[in-house]
Protein backbone atom coordinates (compact mmCIF):
# COMPACT_ATOMS: atom_id res chain seq x y z
CA UNK A 1 0.00 0.00 0.00
CA UNK A 2 1.14 3.51 -0.79
CA UNK A 3 0.91 6.07 1.97
CA UNK A 4 -0.23 9.58 1.00
CA UNK A 5 -0.22 12.54 3.37
CA UNK A 6 -2.77 15.22 2.51
CA UNK A 7 -2.93 18.91 3.53
CA UNK A 8 -5.60 19.74 6.13
CA UNK A 9 -8.24 21.16 3.78
CA UNK A 10 -8.15 18.07 1.59
CA UNK A 11 -8.46 15.80 4.61
CA UNK A 12 -11.66 17.63 5.49
CA UNK A 13 -12.91 17.36 1.95
CA UNK A 14 -12.23 13.63 1.79
CA UNK A 15 -13.33 12.93 5.39
CA UNK A 16 -9.99 11.31 6.21
CA UNK A 17 -7.13 11.75 8.64
CA UNK A 18 -3.69 13.06 7.85
CA UNK A 19 -2.63 9.98 5.93
CA UNK A 20 -4.42 7.57 3.62
CA UNK A 21 -3.26 4.24 2.25
CA UNK A 22 -4.08 3.30 -1.30
CA UNK A 23 -3.51 0.34 -3.51
CA UNK A 24 -1.60 1.28 -6.65
CA UNK A 25 -1.26 -1.14 -9.52
CA UNK A 26 1.82 -1.30 -11.73
CA UNK A 27 4.66 1.18 -11.69
CA UNK A 28 4.69 3.53 -8.69
CA UNK A 29 4.87 7.06 -10.09
CA UNK A 30 3.34 10.42 -9.23
CA UNK A 31 0.76 9.83 -11.92
CA UNK A 32 -0.21 6.34 -10.82
CA UNK A 33 -0.37 7.37 -7.16
CA UNK A 34 -2.56 10.39 -7.88
CA UNK A 35 -4.74 8.43 -10.31
CA UNK A 36 -5.34 5.83 -7.59
CA UNK A 37 -5.92 8.51 -4.97
CA UNK A 38 -8.56 10.23 -7.12
CA UNK A 39 -10.20 6.90 -7.94
CA UNK A 40 -10.55 6.11 -4.24
CA UNK A 41 -11.42 9.64 -3.20
CA UNK A 42 -13.20 11.19 -6.19
CA UNK A 43 -14.00 14.34 -4.23
CA UNK A 44 -10.31 15.20 -4.61
CA UNK A 45 -10.49 15.27 -8.41
CA UNK A 46 -9.29 18.66 -9.57
CA UNK A 47 -7.97 19.74 -6.18
CA UNK A 48 -4.37 18.47 -6.55
CA UNK A 49 -4.11 18.37 -10.32
CA UNK A 50 -5.99 20.38 -12.89
CA UNK A 51 -9.13 18.49 -13.84
CA UNK A 52 -8.39 18.66 -17.53
CA UNK A 53 -4.63 18.91 -18.04
CA UNK A 54 -3.67 16.82 -14.97
CA UNK A 55 -0.92 19.34 -14.20
CA UNK A 56 -0.06 19.98 -10.56
CA UNK A 57 -1.92 22.95 -9.15
CA UNK A 58 0.50 25.86 -8.79
CA UNK A 59 0.37 26.24 -4.99
CA UNK A 60 0.89 22.56 -4.23
CA UNK A 61 4.14 20.61 -4.02
CA UNK A 62 5.02 16.92 -3.83
CA UNK A 63 7.66 15.92 -1.28
CA UNK A 64 9.17 12.45 -1.22
CA UNK A 65 11.87 11.12 1.11
CA UNK A 66 13.00 14.61 2.05
CA UNK A 67 13.15 15.85 -1.53
CA UNK A 68 10.93 18.08 -3.64
CA UNK A 69 9.61 16.00 -6.52
CA UNK A 70 7.22 18.65 -7.80
CA UNK A 71 9.13 19.22 -11.00
CA UNK A 72 9.95 15.62 -11.72
CA UNK A 73 8.20 13.87 -14.56
CA UNK A 74 4.87 12.48 -13.36
CA UNK A 75 5.92 9.16 -14.88
CA UNK A 76 9.29 8.94 -13.14
CA UNK A 77 9.30 5.99 -10.71
CA UNK A 78 9.11 7.04 -7.08
CA UNK A 79 11.73 5.77 -4.59
CA UNK A 80 11.47 2.23 -3.34
CA UNK A 81 10.78 3.46 0.18
CA UNK A 82 7.53 4.98 -1.10
CA UNK A 83 6.70 1.93 -3.17
CA UNK A 84 7.20 -0.28 -0.11
CA UNK A 85 5.19 1.94 2.19
CA UNK A 86 8.12 2.97 4.37
CA UNK A 87 7.85 6.62 3.43
CA UNK A 88 4.74 8.59 2.49
CA UNK A 89 4.07 10.65 -0.62
CA UNK A 90 3.39 14.13 0.76
CA UNK A 91 1.04 16.63 -0.88
CA UNK A 92 1.95 20.01 0.57
CA UNK A 93 0.08 23.30 0.30
CA UNK A 94 2.24 26.42 -0.03
CA UNK A 95 2.54 28.40 3.18
CA UNK A 96 1.04 31.63 1.90
CA UNK A 97 -2.01 33.79 2.27
CA UNK A 98 -4.06 34.38 5.39
CA UNK B 1 -45.37 30.34 10.36
CA UNK B 2 -42.95 31.78 7.88
CA UNK B 3 -39.22 31.43 8.30
CA UNK B 4 -36.27 33.13 6.75
CA UNK B 5 -32.97 31.49 5.88
CA UNK B 6 -30.04 33.73 5.02
CA UNK B 7 -27.14 32.12 3.16
CA UNK B 8 -23.86 33.93 3.70
CA UNK B 9 -20.67 33.26 1.76
CA UNK B 10 -17.48 34.59 3.29
CA UNK B 11 -13.74 34.66 2.83
CA UNK B 12 -13.39 31.73 5.25
CA UNK B 13 -16.53 29.66 5.04
CA UNK B 14 -20.31 29.68 4.75
CA UNK B 15 -22.88 30.54 7.38
CA UNK B 16 -26.60 29.84 7.50
CA UNK B 17 -28.68 32.31 9.53
CA UNK B 18 -32.27 31.41 10.35
CA UNK B 19 -35.14 33.24 12.00
CA UNK B 20 -38.89 33.19 12.22
CA UNK B 21 -41.01 35.69 10.34
CA UNK B 22 -40.39 38.40 12.91
CA UNK B 23 -36.72 38.39 11.98
CA UNK B 24 -35.59 39.56 15.37
CA UNK B 25 -33.83 36.51 16.85
CA UNK B 26 -31.42 34.54 14.75
CA UNK B 27 -29.69 31.17 14.88
CA UNK B 28 -26.26 31.05 13.32
CA UNK B 29 -24.93 27.83 11.79
CA UNK B 30 -21.36 27.56 10.57
CA UNK B 31 -18.75 27.91 9.47
CA UNK B 32 -19.44 25.35 6.79
CA UNK B 33 -16.34 24.56 4.69
CA UNK B 34 -14.19 26.41 7.22
CA UNK B 35 -11.16 28.07 5.75
CA UNK B 36 -12.41 28.01 2.17
CA UNK B 37 -13.69 30.96 0.17
CA UNK B 38 -17.43 30.67 -0.37
CA UNK B 39 -18.18 33.00 -3.23
CA UNK B 40 -21.89 32.29 -3.43
CA UNK B 41 -24.67 30.07 -2.13
CA UNK B 42 -28.18 30.04 -3.48
CA UNK B 43 -31.26 27.94 -2.91
CA UNK B 44 -33.70 26.57 -5.46
CA UNK B 45 -37.13 28.15 -5.59
CA UNK B 46 -38.51 24.80 -6.75
CA UNK B 47 -37.07 22.91 -3.77
CA UNK B 48 -35.91 25.31 -1.03
CA UNK B 49 -33.98 22.55 0.71
CA UNK B 50 -31.80 22.29 -2.36
CA UNK B 51 -28.91 24.74 -1.98
CA UNK B 52 -25.90 25.06 -4.22
CA UNK B 53 -22.60 26.52 -3.04
CA UNK B 54 -19.40 27.61 -4.72
CA UNK B 55 -16.45 26.63 -2.54
CA UNK B 56 -13.11 27.79 -3.90
CA UNK B 57 -9.46 28.10 -3.00
CA UNK B 58 -6.33 29.46 -4.60
CA UNK B 59 -4.60 26.24 -3.56
CA UNK B 60 -7.17 23.57 -4.31
CA UNK B 61 -9.38 25.05 -7.00
CA UNK B 62 -13.13 24.89 -7.42
CA UNK B 63 -15.54 22.69 -5.48
CA UNK B 64 -19.29 22.63 -5.99
CA UNK B 65 -21.27 21.65 -2.94
CA UNK B 66 -24.94 20.81 -2.69
CA UNK B 67 -27.27 20.47 0.24
CA UNK B 68 -30.63 18.70 0.01
CA UNK B 69 -31.66 19.44 3.59
CA UNK B 70 -31.56 23.20 3.77
CA UNK B 71 -27.88 23.55 4.54
CA UNK B 72 -27.50 21.03 7.35
CA UNK B 73 -25.37 18.58 5.37
CA UNK B 74 -23.47 18.95 2.13
CA UNK B 75 -22.02 16.72 -0.55
CA UNK B 76 -20.25 17.18 -3.83
CA UNK B 77 -22.96 16.27 -6.35
CA UNK B 78 -22.46 12.80 -7.72
CA UNK B 79 -19.62 11.97 -5.36
CA UNK B 80 -20.26 9.72 -2.37
CA UNK B 81 -19.21 11.43 0.84
CA UNK B 82 -17.18 9.84 3.59
CA UNK B 83 -15.12 6.69 3.49
CA UNK B 84 -12.74 5.50 0.84
CA UNK B 85 -14.50 4.25 -2.26
CA UNK B 86 -13.69 1.26 -4.33
CA UNK B 87 -12.26 2.66 -7.56
CA UNK B 88 -15.28 3.54 -9.65
CA UNK B 89 -16.30 1.68 -12.73
CA UNK B 90 -18.42 3.28 -15.41
CA UNK B 91 -19.10 7.01 -15.38
CA UNK B 92 -16.26 8.95 -13.82
CA UNK B 93 -16.94 10.53 -10.45
CA UNK B 94 -15.71 13.87 -9.25
CA UNK B 95 -17.05 15.67 -12.31
CA UNK B 96 -18.96 18.25 -10.29
CA UNK B 97 -15.84 20.38 -9.92
CA UNK B 98 -14.90 20.24 -13.58
CA UNK B 99 -15.37 23.42 -15.56
CA UNK B 100 -13.76 23.07 -18.95
CA UNK B 101 -14.27 25.72 -21.57
CA UNK B 102 -15.89 24.76 -24.80
CA UNK B 103 -13.68 24.61 -27.84
CA UNK B 104 -14.57 25.14 -31.43
CA UNK B 105 -14.93 21.86 -33.37
CA UNK B 106 -14.75 23.66 -36.70
CA UNK B 107 -11.39 25.10 -35.66
CA UNK B 108 -10.02 21.73 -34.63
CA UNK B 109 -10.79 22.07 -30.94
CA UNK B 110 -9.12 25.46 -30.57
CA UNK B 111 -10.32 27.95 -27.96
CA UNK B 112 -13.45 29.85 -28.89
CA UNK B 113 -11.84 33.21 -28.36
CA UNK B 114 -9.27 35.23 -26.44
CA UNK B 115 -9.69 38.28 -24.24
CA UNK B 116 -7.76 41.46 -23.63
CA UNK B 117 -5.10 41.22 -20.94
CA UNK B 118 -4.04 44.04 -18.62
CA UNK B 119 -1.27 45.07 -21.01
CA UNK B 120 -3.59 45.17 -24.02
CA UNK B 121 -2.40 41.88 -25.53
CA UNK B 122 -4.72 38.95 -26.17
CA UNK B 123 -4.86 36.22 -23.54
CA UNK B 124 -6.45 32.75 -23.44
CA UNK B 125 -9.34 31.98 -21.12
CA UNK B 126 -8.25 30.34 -17.85
CA UNK B 127 -10.82 28.98 -15.40
CA UNK B 128 -10.41 30.29 -11.86
CA UNK B 129 -13.64 29.99 -9.88
CA UNK B 130 -17.41 30.15 -9.82
CA UNK B 131 -18.63 33.59 -8.76
CA UNK B 132 -22.37 33.11 -8.95
CA UNK B 133 -24.78 30.18 -8.94
CA UNK B 134 -28.30 30.62 -10.23
CA UNK B 135 -30.74 27.72 -9.82
CA UNK B 136 -33.43 27.33 -12.46
CA UNK B 137 -36.85 28.71 -11.61
CA UNK B 138 -38.56 25.53 -12.81
CA UNK B 139 -36.26 22.56 -12.19
CA UNK B 140 -34.23 21.94 -9.04
CA UNK B 141 -31.64 19.92 -10.97
CA UNK B 142 -30.95 22.67 -13.50
CA UNK B 143 -28.54 25.34 -12.38
CA UNK B 144 -26.33 27.96 -14.00
CA UNK B 145 -22.86 29.06 -12.93
CA UNK B 146 -21.17 32.33 -13.76
CA UNK B 147 -17.42 31.88 -13.70
CA UNK B 148 -14.06 33.64 -13.92
CA UNK B 149 -12.68 33.89 -16.61
CA UNK B 150 -16.08 35.02 -17.77
CA UNK B 151 -18.40 32.35 -19.12
CA UNK B 152 -21.67 30.72 -18.21
CA UNK B 153 -21.97 27.01 -17.48
CA UNK B 154 -25.10 24.91 -17.06
CA UNK B 155 -25.83 21.70 -15.20
CA UNK B 156 -29.00 19.70 -15.75
CA UNK B 157 -28.19 16.93 -13.25
CA UNK B 158 -28.09 18.76 -9.96
CA UNK B 159 -24.53 19.96 -10.34
CA UNK B 160 -22.96 16.56 -11.06
CA UNK B 161 -21.45 17.84 -14.28
CA UNK B 162 -21.24 21.17 -16.10
CA UNK B 163 -21.11 22.29 -19.68
CA UNK B 164 -20.34 25.72 -20.98
CA UNK B 165 -23.04 27.56 -22.90
CA UNK B 166 -20.68 28.55 -25.69
CA UNK B 167 -22.95 31.06 -27.42
CA UNK B 168 -21.89 33.78 -25.01
CA UNK B 169 -18.15 33.59 -25.61
CA UNK B 170 -18.87 32.76 -29.22
CA UNK B 171 -20.56 36.09 -29.67
CA UNK B 172 -17.40 37.50 -31.21
CA UNK B 173 -16.66 40.35 -28.85
CA UNK B 174 -14.41 38.28 -26.55
CA UNK B 175 -11.19 40.00 -27.69
CA UNK B 176 -12.60 43.25 -26.28
CA UNK B 177 -13.47 41.82 -22.86
CA UNK B 178 -10.96 42.54 -20.13
CA UNK B 179 -10.49 41.76 -16.45
CA UNK B 180 -11.47 44.31 -13.85
CA UNK B 181 -9.60 44.61 -10.58
CA UNK B 182 -11.39 41.53 -9.27
CA UNK B 183 -10.72 39.48 -12.38
CA UNK B 184 -12.80 38.89 -15.48
CA UNK B 185 -15.88 37.43 -13.91
CA UNK B 186 -19.45 36.66 -14.88
CA UNK B 187 -21.13 37.68 -11.64
CA UNK B 188 -24.79 38.36 -12.40
CA UNK B 189 -27.37 35.96 -13.81
CA UNK B 190 -31.00 37.08 -13.94
CA UNK B 191 -33.62 34.59 -15.13
CA UNK B 192 -36.86 35.85 -16.62
CA UNK B 193 -39.80 34.19 -14.82
CA UNK B 194 -42.14 35.04 -17.69
CA UNK B 195 -39.96 33.81 -20.51
CA UNK B 196 -37.86 30.70 -19.82
CA UNK B 197 -35.74 31.32 -22.89
CA UNK B 198 -34.68 34.79 -21.76
CA UNK B 199 -31.89 35.52 -19.31
CA UNK B 200 -29.51 38.32 -18.58
CA UNK B 201 -25.90 38.15 -17.45
CA UNK B 202 -23.26 40.73 -16.62
CA UNK B 203 -19.50 40.60 -16.78
CA UNK B 204 -16.72 42.74 -15.36
CA UNK B 205 -15.46 44.17 -17.59
CA UNK B 206 -17.47 43.45 -20.69
CA UNK B 207 -20.99 44.57 -19.86
CA UNK B 208 -24.46 43.07 -19.88
CA UNK B 209 -25.73 40.48 -22.34
CA UNK B 210 -29.13 38.94 -23.03
CA UNK B 211 -30.27 35.73 -24.61
CA UNK B 212 -33.77 35.20 -25.98
CA UNK B 213 -33.26 31.62 -27.12
CA UNK B 214 -32.26 29.81 -23.96
CA UNK B 215 -28.58 30.63 -24.23
CA UNK B 216 -27.85 29.62 -27.82
CA UNK B 217 -27.10 33.19 -28.82
CA UNK B 218 -26.46 36.37 -26.88
CA UNK B 219 -26.44 40.06 -27.64
CA UNK B 220 -24.65 42.84 -25.78
CA UNK B 221 -27.16 45.17 -24.11
CA UNK B 222 -25.03 48.16 -23.22
CA UNK B 223 -26.50 51.01 -25.23
CA UNK B 224 -26.65 54.06 -23.02
CA UNK B 225 -23.81 53.05 -20.73
CA UNK B 226 -21.00 55.59 -20.61
CA UNK B 227 -17.65 54.58 -19.15
CA UNK B 228 -14.92 57.19 -19.17
CA UNK B 229 -12.27 54.61 -18.29
CA UNK B 230 -12.36 52.89 -21.70
CA UNK B 231 -11.17 54.38 -25.00
CA UNK B 232 -14.69 54.69 -26.41
CA UNK B 233 -16.99 55.55 -23.48
CA UNK B 234 -20.03 54.38 -25.49
CA UNK B 235 -18.51 51.13 -26.73
CA UNK B 236 -20.66 48.09 -27.45
CA UNK B 237 -18.70 46.09 -24.85
CA UNK B 238 -15.98 46.79 -22.29
CA UNK B 239 -18.08 48.32 -19.51
CA UNK B 240 -17.46 47.34 -15.92
CA UNK B 241 -20.95 46.39 -14.79
CA UNK B 242 -20.95 45.54 -11.10
CA UNK B 243 -24.41 44.06 -10.67
CA UNK B 244 -27.87 43.90 -12.25
CA UNK B 245 -31.24 43.20 -10.67
CA UNK B 246 -34.86 42.94 -11.73
CA UNK B 247 -38.22 42.46 -10.03
CA UNK B 248 -39.68 39.04 -10.91
CA UNK B 249 -43.05 40.53 -11.85
CA UNK B 250 -41.49 43.01 -14.24
CA UNK B 251 -38.44 41.36 -15.77
CA UNK B 252 -38.19 43.81 -18.65
CA UNK B 253 -37.16 46.53 -16.21
CA UNK B 254 -33.54 46.17 -15.18
CA UNK B 255 -31.49 48.08 -12.67
CA UNK B 256 -27.72 48.22 -12.80
CA UNK B 257 -24.96 49.35 -10.50
CA UNK B 258 -22.12 50.07 -12.85
CA UNK B 259 -18.56 50.82 -11.77
CA UNK B 260 -19.74 54.40 -11.71
CA UNK B 261 -23.41 55.21 -12.40
CA UNK B 262 -26.68 53.63 -11.36
CA UNK B 263 -28.61 52.76 -14.51
CA UNK B 264 -32.09 51.65 -15.51
CA UNK B 265 -33.53 49.97 -18.56
CA UNK B 266 -37.25 49.73 -19.37
CA UNK B 267 -36.81 47.64 -22.49
CA UNK B 268 -35.01 44.49 -21.35
CA UNK B 269 -31.63 46.12 -21.64
CA UNK B 270 -31.93 47.43 -25.19
CA UNK B 271 -31.28 50.92 -23.82
CA UNK B 272 -30.20 52.34 -20.50
CA UNK B 273 -30.45 55.70 -18.80
CA UNK B 274 -28.81 56.97 -15.68
CA UNK B 275 -30.83 57.21 -12.45
CA UNK B 276 -28.06 58.17 -10.03
CA UNK B 277 -29.94 61.36 -9.16
CA UNK B 278 -29.04 62.74 -5.74
CA UNK B 279 -26.83 59.87 -4.56
CA UNK B 280 -23.73 61.13 -2.73
CA UNK B 281 -21.64 58.97 -5.05
CA UNK B 282 -22.82 56.64 -7.76
CA UNK B 283 -19.96 54.19 -7.38
CA UNK B 284 -20.90 50.94 -5.66
CA UNK B 285 -21.41 47.24 -6.09
CA UNK B 286 -24.84 46.05 -4.91
CA UNK B 287 -28.28 46.88 -6.20
CA UNK B 288 -31.55 45.15 -5.39
CA UNK B 289 -35.31 45.54 -5.75
CA UNK B 290 -38.01 45.46 -3.07
CA UNK B 291 -39.97 42.20 -3.15
CA UNK B 292 -43.39 43.84 -3.50
CA UNK B 293 -42.67 47.28 -4.93
CA UNK B 294 -40.97 47.07 -8.32
CA UNK B 295 -40.11 50.76 -8.26
CA UNK B 296 -38.37 50.58 -4.89
CA UNK B 297 -34.66 49.89 -5.22
CA UNK B 298 -31.64 49.86 -2.94
CA UNK B 299 -27.96 50.64 -3.36
CA UNK B 300 -25.03 51.17 -1.01
CA UNK B 301 -22.92 54.06 -2.31
CA UNK B 302 -19.17 53.58 -2.03
CA UNK B 303 -16.85 56.56 -2.17
CA UNK B 304 -14.87 55.73 -5.30
CA UNK B 305 -13.03 53.06 -7.24
CA UNK B 306 -9.90 54.06 -5.37
CA UNK B 307 -11.50 54.16 -1.94
CA UNK B 308 -13.79 51.18 -1.44
CA UNK B 309 -15.65 52.38 1.64
CA UNK B 310 -18.70 54.49 2.41
CA UNK B 311 -18.40 58.27 2.04
CA UNK B 312 -17.60 60.08 5.30
CA UNK B 313 -17.28 56.76 7.14
CA UNK B 314 -21.09 56.51 7.27
CA UNK B 315 -22.66 53.23 6.21
CA UNK B 316 -25.85 54.23 4.42
CA UNK B 317 -28.23 52.23 2.29
CA UNK B 318 -29.99 54.47 -0.20
CA UNK B 319 -33.55 53.71 -1.20
CA UNK B 320 -35.46 55.06 -4.15
CA UNK B 321 -39.21 54.61 -4.27
CA UNK B 322 -39.34 56.08 -7.75
CA UNK B 323 -37.21 53.59 -9.62
CA UNK B 324 -34.18 55.84 -9.32
CA UNK B 325 -33.18 59.52 -9.41
CA UNK B 326 -34.74 60.38 -6.04
CA UNK B 327 -32.89 58.68 -3.22
CA UNK B 328 -33.17 58.75 0.58
CA UNK B 329 -30.47 57.62 2.99
CA UNK B 330 -31.39 54.81 5.39
CA UNK B 331 -29.22 55.03 8.49
CA UNK B 332 -31.12 53.86 11.58
CA UNK B 333 -29.09 51.08 13.16
CA UNK B 334 -26.16 51.43 10.78
CA UNK B 335 -22.81 52.86 11.89
CA UNK B 336 -22.63 56.57 11.11
CA UNK B 337 -19.02 57.19 11.98
CA UNK B 338 -15.67 55.53 11.39
CA UNK B 339 -17.09 52.82 9.16
CA UNK B 340 -14.79 51.79 6.32
CA UNK B 341 -16.19 48.51 5.07
CA UNK B 342 -17.28 47.60 1.57
CA UNK B 343 -20.42 45.81 0.40
CA UNK B 344 -19.60 43.46 -2.46
CA UNK B 345 -21.75 42.90 -5.52
CA UNK B 346 -23.62 39.76 -4.46
CA UNK B 347 -23.93 40.75 -0.81
CA UNK B 348 -27.47 42.15 -0.75
CA UNK B 349 -30.78 40.29 -0.91
CA UNK B 350 -34.43 40.67 -0.04
CA UNK B 351 -37.02 38.34 1.48
CA UNK B 352 -40.63 38.22 0.37
CA UNK B 353 -42.49 38.50 3.66
CA UNK B 354 -45.26 41.07 3.94
CA UNK B 355 -42.88 43.65 5.27
CA UNK B 356 -40.04 43.13 2.91
CA UNK B 357 -36.77 42.26 4.62
CA UNK B 358 -33.50 43.65 3.27
CA UNK B 359 -30.13 42.07 4.08
CA UNK B 360 -26.55 42.93 3.28
CA UNK B 361 -23.10 41.81 4.35
CA UNK B 362 -19.88 43.77 4.62
CA UNK B 363 -16.21 43.11 4.18
CA UNK B 364 -15.97 43.77 7.92
CA UNK B 365 -17.98 40.63 8.63
CA UNK B 366 -21.29 42.18 9.62
CA UNK B 367 -24.60 41.02 8.18
CA UNK B 368 -27.26 43.67 8.65
CA UNK B 369 -30.99 43.04 8.36
CA UNK B 370 -34.00 45.28 8.14
CA UNK B 371 -37.43 43.78 8.71
CA UNK B 372 -39.24 46.93 7.56
CA UNK B 373 -37.98 47.58 4.05
CA UNK B 374 -34.94 49.51 5.20
CA UNK B 375 -36.35 51.94 7.76
CA UNK B 376 -34.51 50.26 10.64
CA UNK B 377 -31.46 48.02 10.66
CA UNK B 378 -29.80 45.67 13.11
CA UNK B 379 -26.80 43.36 12.77
CA UNK B 380 -27.57 39.65 12.72
CA UNK B 381 -23.88 38.89 13.19
CA UNK B 382 -20.99 41.27 13.66
CA UNK B 383 -17.75 39.36 13.36
CA UNK B 384 -17.81 36.94 10.44
CA UNK B 385 -14.99 36.81 7.92
CA UNK B 386 -15.36 39.27 5.04
CA UNK B 387 -18.75 38.68 3.44
CA UNK B 388 -18.77 37.87 -0.27
CA UNK B 389 -22.44 37.07 -0.79
CA UNK B 390 -25.84 37.13 0.87
CA UNK B 391 -28.93 35.31 -0.37
CA UNK B 392 -32.28 34.92 1.34
CA UNK B 393 -34.87 32.17 1.26
CA UNK B 394 -38.40 32.87 2.47
CA UNK B 395 -39.80 29.61 3.79
CA UNK B 396 -43.37 28.79 4.64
Amino acid sequence: MIRVVLPPHLRTLAHVGMEVSIDVQGSITQRSVLDALEASYPMLCGTIRDHDSKERRPFLRFFVCGEDWSHESPDHPLPQDVAHGKEPFLVIGAIAGG
Amino acid sequence: MSKVRVLVGTHKGAFVLTSDGKREKWDVSGPHFAGWELYHLKGSQVDPNRIYASQTSGWFGQIIQRSDDGGKTWTQPGTPPGEQQAPQQGPQKGESNKFVYNTSPEKGGKPLTTHQWYDGTQHPWEFKRVWHIEPSLTDADTVYAGVEDAAIFKSTNGGKSWEEMPGLRGHGTGPKWQPGAGGMCLHSIVLDPKDPKRMYIAISAAGAFRTDDGGKSWKPINQGLKSQYIPDPNAEVGHCVHHIAAHPARPNVLFMQKHWDVMRSDDAGDSWHEVSGNLPTDFGFVIDVHAHEPETIYVVPIKSDGEHFPPEGKLRVYRSRTGGNEWEPLTKGLPQSDCYVNVLRDAMAVDSLDKCGIYFGTTGGQVYASNDAGDNWAPIVRNLPAVFSVEVQTLS
